[in-house]
């Protein structure tokens, strides 16, 4: 289906070197307009973005965009959309870390209780809105949508009425400590002995190696397995898929709980490899870029960890931007821009395929 | 090994101090850089920041300083570590952080350069020798504020506007309601916040606060003390909209004098402001590193934390007379704010 034919080849490659193109020049005359040099930029944030120390910044920022991206596809591939992993991961994150310090338990036992807690309550908060569609037939864009709202104001009023540590001084509400056995370890000692240096403020969270098995059993799952296949084939086609015997609306049901669950643990790298609490400095909009990286990288396990890692780098590299005096939402531009050119760049390649496979037809038809 | 590190860093500070006492004034003292980082929304809030600023622009008149300003746009603890980073790599020396969201990025930054000194502000949770916590006794000058309200007040109603509902800002109901009730022990205050955490949108919200203005105002509530940054300019609006309409309401401001960057219109309704000196505190940790010496010294003993809290007796927090439409009431809270400073009144900081 797909041969190494050089026009297919070339086809493959147009729209990713197309959208790069379209959203280099996009930026390029952002930065023109407030009369600075993209190439300053550009440079400045290759140079600063390529440090050790940011290359490690990257890794982190990109763990939690991969595990959202990848709660994401899920659904995605099951002809779903769940905009709620933001509140998903939210309230995961919230009862793990809350529940977590409550208990000690043998290290690598405390830190799978705490998975499991943010898995089970990802999964609840979206199973509602998957009894919804599938009993009520309410759209899910919408009330996972809705349920973000609420997952805002639930988690406020319990961190700030039952959930807090009153024991700090802090205007930061926090919720107690997470005890060491349920801290994720750090990947550092592990690159030291690969001969990586220790960097100022370095690190690497140690849910990355999780997110890397994650992605495998992703992969594994959707394209291996008789469910995985049941989940892609109600989502391209939910009626064939009812003829052939699948339970569809089971499959809505479990698709979307299923991503609640795999969102629920996209807060937890910076929860348990970093602040060890759930406070107020939780990085909020997590599960909104995650849709831009579970679309950049087409729902596919490598091509999102791809796109998670070009929006980590981005991220990270366009922070030294204010040290040139350069806008720092610069980066908000180039982001967008590489998102919609790339699904633009997509569509249109698409449609020519289409064209020139039905021209091809044309021609076996008159023959 | 940190204890080394203070060590060798009080030994630097004073060498460096006395250096600078014996050095011939011929020699220019090494240039200071300011680091000055704000959180989301930065320069140009017309409230919280931009006070951090106008005290970041008074040293730089003052003492020539140059500075380099940051902002963050996500808003994740790795961002603002990332930018305090920067800054300290840079040689940005002192470095002030505007927000208490930052407290766990700067301790990290700061355990990692013991030779800067770093400032915080809203936080006082950061013990270490190179870092100074400055807060302010916010529920003091609202507790002025609250006094000033209910004088002004004609139906006993009055409204306060949060603008997240979060800790810090419920130190300024709990004083504003403490100082309305201790002067009008009939009046009513109507409490509303702009938004819930974690939408910190409330701070910079006008629309929302304008609505929730004008249903305080049809509700017959007369004074609106907005504590919501850029929000309380939908209160301002609302006021100016009722006075079209021949109705007098009185707005108060918050953190900076907002009589100064008012309109006209807006002018003649705003009775005062509850002043938050961010910008001094900003002015005391240059001025501190400008002749060179530790952030330690803006220590305050008394508050019994690593740095200093701005309240009444030091003039950190207070109200304005901007207008001259509280000139009549000026014995009163006078005789309120001397109270509190002889701690004959305390203040709540908990609604």
């Amino acid at each position: 289906m797909k041969g190494f034919k050089p026009s297919g080849f070339l086809l493959a490659l147009a729209a990713p070197v197309a959208a790069a193109v379209v959203s280099i020049i996009i930026s390029s005359l952002a930065v023109l307009a407030t009369h600075k040099s993209p190439i300053d930029a550009y440079k400045t944030m290759w140079e600063f973005g390529t440090t050790s120390g940011s290359l490690m910044q990257m890794l982190n920022t990109a763990t939690p965009y991969y595990i959202a991206a990848i709660a994401i596809a899920i659904t995605f591939r099951a002809g779903l959309f769940n905009i709620g992993v933001e509140g998903q991961l939210r309230l995961g994150a919230m009862f793990g870390a809350y529940l977590g310090a409550m208990f000690v338990l043998p290290p690598v036992i405390h830190i799978l209780a705490i998975m499991v807690i943010a898995m089970t309550i990802g999964g609840l908060w979206a199973a509602i809105a998957g009894y919804l569609k599938v009993k009520r037939g309410v759209s899910e864009v919408i009330s996972t949508i809705m349920l973000n709202s609420l997952a805002g104001g639930l988690s406020s009023y319990l961190l700030a009425n039952r959930f807090m540590d009153r024991t700090t001084a802090s205007n930061n509400m926090s919720t107690k400590e997470i005890p060491a056995s349920g801290q994720f370890p750090d990947l550092m000692p592990l690159l030291n002995k690969l001969g990586v240096e220790d960097q100022p403020g370095g690190g690497v969270y140690g849910m990355l190696l999780f997110a890397v098995v994650l992605g495998v059993i992703f992969w594994f799952v959707i394209n291996r397995t008789r469910f995985g296949f049941e989940l892609r084939a109600s989502g391209a086609n939910p009626i064939a898929a009812r003829v052939s015997g699948v339970n569809s609306k089971r499959m809505t049901f479990v698709a979307l709980a299923l991503s609640g669950a795999v969102a629920g643990l996209a807060g937890l790298p910076a929860v348990l490899g970093d602040t060890h609490a759930f406070n107020m400095g939780f990085r909020t909009g997590i599960g909104f870029s995650a849709i831009a990286v579970a679309l950049l990288g087409r729902n596919n396990a490598v091509g999102m960890a791809i796109s998670a890692l070009l929006f980590g780098f981005l991220e990270v590299s366009s922070r030294s931007l204010e040290l040139i005096d350069i806008a720092p939402e610069t980066y908000v531009i180039m982001q967008g821009s590489i998102l919609l050119s790339s699904v633009i760049a997509y569509e249109v390649v698409r449609r020519y395929k289409i064209t020139l496979q039905s021209n091809e037809l044309a021609k076996v038809a008159e023959a | 090994m940190k204890k080394i590190f203070r060590l060798v860093a009080v030994v630097a500070a004073t060498t460096l101090a006395v250096t600078a006492l014996v050095a011939p004034s011929a020699t220019a003292a090494p240039k200071v850089k300011v680091g000055l980082a704000y959180d989301i929304g930065g320069r140009g809030d017309k409230s919280f920041n931009d006070s951090a600023a106008a005290g970041l622009d008074a040293a730089k008149k003052k003492f020539g300083v140059s500075a380099k300003e940051v902002t963050v746009t996500t808003g994740s603890d790795a961002e603002r570590e990332d930018k305090l980073r920067l800054l300290a790599a840079a040689g940005y020396n002192p470095i002030i952080a505007v927000g208490f969201l930052y407290a766990g990025p700067i301790k990290a930054v700061a355990s990692d350069y013991p030779n800067t000194q770093f400032g915080i502000i809203d936080d006082s949770s950061v013990a270490l020798l190179n870092v100074a916590g400055l807060v302010f006794a916010e529920e003091q000058g609202s507790y002025l504020a609250g006094v000033a309200a209910a004088l002004a007040s004609k139906s006993g109603k009055i409204g306060y506007i949060g603008g997240v509902r979060i800790p810090l800002l419920q130190k300024f109901e709990a004083g504003f309601v403490a100082g309305v009730k201790a002067t009008k022990k009939s009046a009513s205050v109507d409490v509303k916040y702009v938004t819930e955490f974690p939408d910190f949108s409330g701070f910079n919200d006008p629309a929302k606060a304008k609505v929730i203005a004008k249903g305080m105002i049809d509700k017959g509530i007369d004074v609106i003390y907005s504590a919501a940054g850029g929000s309380g300019a939908g209160n301002f609006a609302a006021a100016t909209d009722a006075a079209k309409a021949g109705k007098k309401i009185w707005t108060i401001g918050v953190d900076s004098d907002q009589y100064q960057t008012a309109s006209a219109d807006e002018k003649k309704n705003m009775l005062t402001s509850m002043i938050k000196r961010v910008d001094r505190a900003v002015y005391d940790v240059i001025a501190t590193a400008v002749v060179g010496s530790s952030v330690n010294d803006v220590l305050d003993a008394t508050a019994g934390i690593y740095g200093r809290q701005y309240n009444l007796a030091l003039d950190g927090v207070g109200v304005s007379y901007s207008g001259g439409y509280i000139t009549k009431y000026k014995a009163q809270i006078d005789k309120a704010a001397a109270a509190i400073k002889s701690g004959k009144i305390k203040v709540p900081t908990k609604p």
